[in-house]
């Protein structure tokens, strides 16, 4: 792989080295993210983010951050925040833009600016009870990229690709994952 | 410990010379387990270096050519590219691809012409590493030996994912090993599971045979027949690509379990990818993630499997396209060709309610595995992989061949074989002299 002077600002190489180092140690590489939610009235709920657990330990976020999530007035509520279901938006944006990043550095590929744009499409009579035919979430996804970059525009298409493969995101919302909700 | 002098064995040890059912434990410098391409080839280049030996076959010559193979299978590899230590193909049809019974007549002529001291029927049911070398425990007697080479193969059992067992019972389940043609499955719809050169090939013949197939599609290698007029695989060969060495290989972990490529020997060489699949009617659907409530759930990324198969494929082509050019190698080659991307259809399946009786039966197109339970030696890991440099295996005198880019990227091809049994028997006749 051509190392050259490209800096996007990942270090790579500290991911490389994780990757060499956990192939030894498959513990330390079970990691587990958390977040707290509290309903505060109406639809509108504030999640927060701040600890999670890896390398075999209790890890902290610099800051703690906070997530208002509510529905917008056109569904009678007060829009004060993003619908959960944006949220999966930006989840799968920052992931496949972070992945980017990640694989343009290990190619040596200069990005100049990623901008993407997201769609997700939904009908909203599975929520609503209209039509048991008819899913609840999203029915079609699509993210456009916009990339300038010292590279082909099949070498970008590969880095997008590749970035695809290698996405938490785009796996856990492409793929079935167990779910578990209790109550206590 | 008490002991005797060295050299000289305690009366107590006489036993060691006769196995636990009293027969005498044979002696001889060095076993191969497996008589296919690679054990036959290996015997052929011991033979040259006058190492005795013999080469230890659970069933005949060529066994799992002749039994765990679906009857309309050929070689992806053209003839003229079959070819083995000293020995060719020379028929009428050089471009063409054997069928099964001609792979075994290749074979079988191969172990005759090099007297190959074969032992059929012979099942290896242990090997221990032992003082000065190996103890073979076989179903028809003990033998002791030196060095030890491991050409049982690389297909010995199918890889079925865990799911199966979720499968309702409903459905019927094969494996490729079970398979022989379609007539064995049930008149109603099947799902084929995997999109390597087994599962392009099942599906296609499945369909055929008017049993409407569902293709569950995960990470693929797709390669056109014919470029540029000539065999994908010529190409392979002449670009050097098929030769490149472990070193030259970015990420061999990765290039070790790449699935087969979409290829298929048929008379007319035609391309078998997923464009054809579909243009036959065969309904794509993304990989096979999960079995929920009797219902199959596919994955939802099924095209960028597509556009990673087909950038690849592209960048392939690229380095042919550069090697005939730098050499001016393009003279009585045609010009570069390049394909129509995969086709996402409008929609594809992300659920299959498995009793619903659209679908009667499973084909798992799912790869294949070692198998090294006989083996009594710590080499194997965690993922049931021989540990092995090159088929350098890590234990003294022993060696492997024929595993999926040994050496080389052709190692698991049968002319693929020649160049890394040549080293390795180097390597071992060394072993020998230093013993």
């Amino acid at each position: 792989m051509a190392m050259t002077t490209a800096n996007n600002g990942v270090n790579v190489q500290a991911l490389l080295d994780a990757r060499e180092v956990l192939k030894g140690a498959p513990e330390a590489a079970k990691f587990t993210w958390r977040a707290s939610c509290k309903w505060r009235n109406g639809t509108h709920s504030k999640t927060d983010v701040s600890g999670f657990f890896g390398l075999g330990q209790e890890q902290k976020h610099k800051t703690e951050t906070s997530f208002e999530a509510d529905h917008p007035e056109i569904f009678a509520s007060e829009d004060n925040g993003i619908t959960p279901i944006e949220y999966v938006l930006v989840g799968l944006a920052s992931c496949l833009t972070a992945g980017v990043a990640a694989v343009a550095q290990n190619r040596g590929v200069q990005l100049r600016s990623v901008e993407s744009q997201l769609e997700g499409k939904m009908d909203i009579r599975g929520i609503l009870g209209v039509d048991s035919d008819v899913r609840n979430g999203y029915d079609d996804i699509k993210v456009t990229f916009k990339i300038d970059a010292d590279a082909s525009k099949k070498e970008i298409e590969a880095i997008v690709a590749q970035s695809q493969k290698r996405s938490a995101v785009y796996d856990v919302i492409t793929n079935p994952v167990n779910v578990t909700v209790e109550v206590v | 410990m008490q002991g005797s002098p060295r050299g000289e064995a305690p009366r107590s040890n006489k036993r060691l010379g006769e196995s636990r059912r009293g027969h005498p434990i044979e002696r001889v410098t060095t076993v191969v387990i497996g008589a296919g391409h690679a054990g036959l080839a290996a015997s052929r280049l011991l033979a040259e270096r006058s190492i005795d030996h013999i080469v230890l076959e659970r069933g005949e010559i060529a066994n799992s050519w002749r039994r765990e193979r679906w009857d309309s299978l050929r070689l992806l590899t053209p003839n003229w590219q079959t070819r083995l230590p000293g020995y060719k193909y020379e028929g009428p049809d050089p471009d063409g691809y054997m069928t099964m019974g001609e792979v075994i007549a290749f074979l079988s002529h191969f172990a005759a012409l090099s007297a190959a001291p074969v032992r059929p029927s012979t099942n290896v049911t242990s090997v221990t590493r032992v003082d000065g070398g190996y103890h073979v425990a076989t179903s028809t007697g003990d033998i002791r030996c030196r060095s030890f080479v491991i050409a049982s193969g690389a297909c010995n059992l199918p890889s079925v994912p865990s799911i199966r067992s979720a499968i309702p019972t409903t459905v019927e389940q094969f494996t490729p090993f079970e398979y022989r043609n379609p007539d064995l499955l049930p008149e109603a719809g099947v799902l084929v599971v995997g999109a390597s050169a087994t599962g392009i090939q099942l599906a296609a013949e499945i369909h055929r045979s008017g049993r409407p197939v569902t293709l569950s599609v995960g990470e693929h290698v797709r390669l056109p027949r014919t470029y540029r007029g000539r065999d994908v695989l010529w190409w392979m060969d002449a670009s050097g690509v098929w030769n490149q060495r472990l070193e030259e290989i970015d990420d061999l972990a990765r290039a070790r379990r790449l699935p087969s490529p979409q290829l298929v020997g048929t008379p007319d060489r035609t391309t078998l990818d997923l464009n054809a699949l579909a243009a036959m009617g065969i309904d794509l659907v993304g990989r096979l993630a999960g079995v929920r409530d009797g219902r199959a759930l596919f994955s939802g990324g099924l095209r960028n499997l597509f556009s990673l198969a087909d950038l690849k494929m592209e960048r392939l082509l690229d380095t042919f396209d550069e090697w005939a050019r730098a050499g001016a190698r393009d003279t009585g080659i045609s010009e570069p060709e390049r394909f129509e991307p995969t086709r996402v259809p409008p929609t594809s399946r992300l659920q299959l309610d498995l009793r619903s009786g659209e679908i009667r039966s499973i084909v798992w197109a799912t790869g294949f595995r070692p198998d090294y339970r006989w083996l009594h030696v710590p080499v194997v890991d965690e993922k049931g992989h021989l540990r092995h440099a090159g088929g350098v295996v890590d234990s003294p005198g022993m060696y492997a061949l024929g595993l999926p880019v040994l050496r080389r990227r052709k190692s698991s091809f049968i002319h693929g074989v020649e160049d890394d049994a040549r080293e390795l028997i180097d390597h071992l006749y060394g072993f020998l002299r230093g013993c």
